[in-house]
């Protein structure tokens, strides 16, 4: 009875919560719906020229799923790494920078930059885990805080010293040069690569936490500090650990945003992803596996969401709020079956 | 007014803190309520001021039964609560403290109610700025705003839970003045303490409770040794163990001291051997755990040194000492021992010394039933820490400790524990001191500690007060130790 409760409680308010969201913008619940699936997988999906729009999609879902995985080791290291957006930023900075300033034969030139991503983000996530664990600043408000600086810092560098040349404009920098763009398929911007590297983080990050013992000290570090460090694990070794594994995939999302869709590196590089990870991950309940089909359908929702003003005169901004209200209803539906099984659970304890 | 509690019980889950508990507080007296921690003191004053409810019983004030359901009602009915930490809100300042749980929301009139404060102040001798910041307050002055503000709002019992804790002895004696005073004016003072002397220099009264009962009641003064008997029963143990040969130093501590508060005014030196068991009595919080922690490295003292097997680790960190084979098992098991939501099988794995990348979850799983079969824990490998009772979770705790054991610290070894699982938790322990383990541990069981202990070091409020050799002790000098008195001094006097 219960177990079925735990799925059909979300589900059944997920659907209400969404259908009533799109009542009230005004709309019949069908044809957002479809008109967001027409505007990023095509309809009926991959037909009708649907090739690009699927590429953007994945190109969204690179660094919404790379920013789940690390998440995903933080969340399990007892830290809410709210800084993953400045990560994603700095990976992208550094990215661009290798981009701008190195160059290569290509296939090196693409290591590079990745690998300077990772280690731009890596070293942001560093600094919040140091601020936390040295400086006893909660890594929510010092995420916050590299945050607005990372964000500042792009600003700088677009109408600085990276501005486009002749005119200073936020539009973002020149394009970088054609050698350092992520390899994409023909006529898409969809590069193999970029979603090779994000399905092996999210492998990896299954990986750690299913088989090795660094994993297993992480959990507990995140469980249960002071036990932890009775059993003489390293707790704040750990926590920083957690917060560079993080940052450096989140760095190479960043870098897929700035190299492989944008081709340039604009102010808002981040595309707000790494906020909607956190809630990716919330929806998955820190599953890697669950992260792919939801943060899928997010990027769907990110790409497809655009065309909604053209097509049936809803605001665009329809998508980022349906996007909050699916995960805060099923959140709802969760805690609300949780909570209906602890008190059947208690109440058949108190028979027995 | 005259209070009666009329046979309260009051049970959590299988827990029964208060078992049929009835007292009488006559108007103007001060009574004081004597018991160990966990006797059920405090679950009572609950009761009483409307914190819980009682599941039965009957709380009558001047003849008419009253229903609490809450404090604002015991509050309404004249009862008013001085809790351990005083309910003070530090950021705000003494006047807005004052005023804060005054009945009715709309109207807030500082002026007024500076005045109705200077008045109480100048009447009880107190002395405070109304705009103060609370937090400039010393503990015991923040105690004496909330005795004046429980007064204003008309309190005409007052209950007192362990108010002498963290105040000096200034405040002590000043406070004792105001309560004495309070009584002479009709006030019923309860006065809930587990120190001996202080009961016996400030009340008319006393009632005395053991494990959620009332054992004993009497009117002050009588001798010291009739409440340590009350407090914790006449058996005395035979003992019955083998005499191990005690070997090498184990652990020496040299004028040990800590910068603040606790352990700071006489150092400790101590000498444990191979193979010695050492109880650690005394009331909680009297500097057990601080000491505990210095033994084990998870604080450095300020002065004096720590040796393990004669080697000089004074500040070295934590895992340094765990290298020495020092483990130190903190009272929590749930909160600094096991991690929930982790099961008997990764707990193992933590603790073993595998360092490989990968876990080899098969062979981890087969170790892990062998244990709980070897260890009879009642739960299955997949068990997480959480679903085990508090005895299974001992098992798994002295299941983790290394094979090779210099030196254990542990606190409350067997504490809720049914007796089948304290005996083989002492099994366990003794077969370790048979190995040569040095074992250190606090227990508030007098019994426990004279079975098992070779020497009993007594704490009383963050010194060592005594140092005991178990075999030519008994309850009665432990007793009155941990109340605070060293026998022979001025006891006949209480």
């Amino acid at each position: 009875m219960s177990r079925v409760n735990s799925v059909l409680l979300p589900a059944a308010t997920v659907v209400v919560s969404v259908v009533a969201l799109l009542l009230l913008a005004g709309t019949n619940p069908w044809d957002p719906l479809k008109i967001i699936v027409e505007g990023s997988i095509g309809w009926p999906p991959l037909e009708g020229g649907a090739a690009r729009k699927v590429g953007d999609t994945f190109m969204v879902w690179v660094p919404i799923a790379l920013a789940s995985a690390g998440l995903i080791v933080t969340f399990n290291a007892g830290m809410w790494n709210i800084g993953i957006e400045g990560q994603i930023i700095m990976g992208a900075i550094a990215a661009a920078w290798m981009a701008r300033e190195v160059s290569a034969p290509r296939p090196l030139l693409i290591l590079l930059t990745i690998v300077a991503g990772a280690v731009g983000g890596m070293l942001w996530g560093l600094l919040a885990g140091v601020l936390r664990t040295a400086g006893g600043v909660n890594e929510i408000f010092g995420g916050l805080g590299l945050n607005f600086v990372a964000l500042s810092l792009t600003t700088y560098l677009i109408i600085g010293p990276w501005a486009r040349s002749g005119v200073a404009s936020t539009s973002g920098t020149d394009p970088f040069p054609e050698d350092a763009w992520l390899p994409a398929l023909e006529g898409t911007k969809l590069s193999p690569l970029a979603v090779v590297i994000a399905l092996l983080a999210l492998i990896g990050v299954w990986l750690l936490f299913r088989g090795t013992l660094y994993g297993l000290k992480l959990k507990a570090v995140g469980r249960n500090r002071p036990s932890s460090f009775l059993l003489g694990i390293p707790t704040n070794r750990y926590l920083l650990g957690a917060f560079m594994i993080c940052g450096a995939l989140a760095g190479i999302g960043g870098t897929s945003q700035a190299l492989g869709l944008h081709h340039k590196l604009i102010p808002a590089i981040s595309g707000n992803f790494g906020y909607l990870a956190i809630l990716v991950v919330l929806l998955a309940r820190f599953r890697p596996f669950w992260v792919i089909p939801i943060s899928f359908f997010f990027a769907m929702i990110a790409v497809g969401s655009p065309s909604l003003q053209l097509r049936v005169d809803v605001n665009p901004t329809l998508g980022g709020v349906l996007q909050g209200v699916l995960v805060l209803s099923a959140m709802f539906g969760l805690g609300w079956a949780g909570y209906r099984a602890l008190r059947e659970a208690s109440s058949a304890g108190v028979e027995s | 007014m005259s209070l009666e509690l009329r046979n309260i019980h009051k049970h959590f889950g299988p827990v029964r803190a208060n078992d049929g508990i009835t007292l009488t507080v006559e108007s103007g007296t001060l009574h004081g309520l004597l018991g160990e921690n966990g006797a059920g003191k405090s679950t009572l004053m609950k009761v009483l001021s409307g914190f819980h409810s009682a599941d039965s019983g009957e709380i009558v004030l001047d003849g008419k039964t009253i229903k609490l359901a809450s404090p604002v009602d015991a509050i309404g009915a004249g009862i008013g609560m001085l809790h351990q930490d005083p309910l003070v809100f530090l950021p705000f300042s003494v006047i807005d403290n004052f005023v804060l749980g005054s009945p009715g929301e709309q109207r807030l009139d500082r002026g007024a109610a500076a005045t109705e404060l200077k008045e109480l102040c100048d009447r009880y001798g107190f002395n405070f700025d109304p705009h103060t910041p609370a937090r400039l307050l010393t503990v015991g002055e923040r105690q004496q705003l909330e005795i004046i503000r429980l007064l204003w709002l008309g309190a005409r019992v007052l209950i007192l839970d362990e108010p002498t804790t963290g105040i000096s002895a200034d405040q002590r004696a000043k406070l004792f003045v105001t309560l004495k005073a309070l009584a002479e004016e009709g006030m019923s003072v309860i006065f809930v303490s587990h120190k001996l002397e202080e009961v016996a220099d400030l009340c008319e009264r006393v009632t005395v409770m053991t494990r959620g009962k009332v054992v004993g009641e009497a009117e002050l003064p009588v001798p010291p040794e009739q409440l340590v008997e009350m407090m914790f029963g006449q058996a005395i143990e035979i003992r019955d163990r083998d005499e191990v040969g005690l070997g090498v130093p184990r652990l020496t501590l040299d004028s040990v001291r800590t910068a603040a508060g606790l352990l700071s005014e006489e150092p400790i030196s101590l000498d444990v051997k191979a193979g010695e068991v050492i109880g650690i009595a005394g009331m909680e919080g009297s500097g057990q755990d601080t000491f505990l922690r210095i033994c084990c490295g998870m604080r450095a003292p300020k002065e004096g040194t720590v040796a393990i097997s004669g080697q000089d680790m004074t500040g070295s960190h934590y895992r340094d000492y765990l290298a020495a084979a020092v483990k130190y098992l903190p009272a929590g098991r749930l909160e600094e021992g096991l991690i929930e939501g982790l099961t008997i099988t990764e707990h193992f794995v933590l603790a073993g010394d595998d360092s490989g990348f990968f876990i080899d979850w098969g062979a981890a799983r087969k170790r892990a039933e062998e244990q709980v079969d070897h260890y009879t824990i009642k739960g299955t490998e997949a068990s997480t820490a959480e679903s085990l009772s508090g005895g299974n979770q001992q098992r798994v705790l002295l299941a983790m400790l290394p094979d090779e054991l210099s030196v254990l610290l542990m606190e409350h070894p067997t504490r809720g524990l049914d007796i089948e699982s304290a005996d083989w938790v002492w099994e366990q322990l003794l077969a370790r001191r048979g190995q040569g383990t040095s074992i250190l541990f606090a227990s508030a069981d007098l019994d426990e500690l004279l079975r098992y202990s070779d020497r009993i070091l007594v704490f009383f409020s963050g010194r060592v007060i005594g140092e005991l050799d178990a075999s030519a002790t008994n309850v009665d000098e432990i007793g009155l130790l941990i109340g605070g008195r060293r026998a022979g001094s001025e006891g006949a006097a209480l």
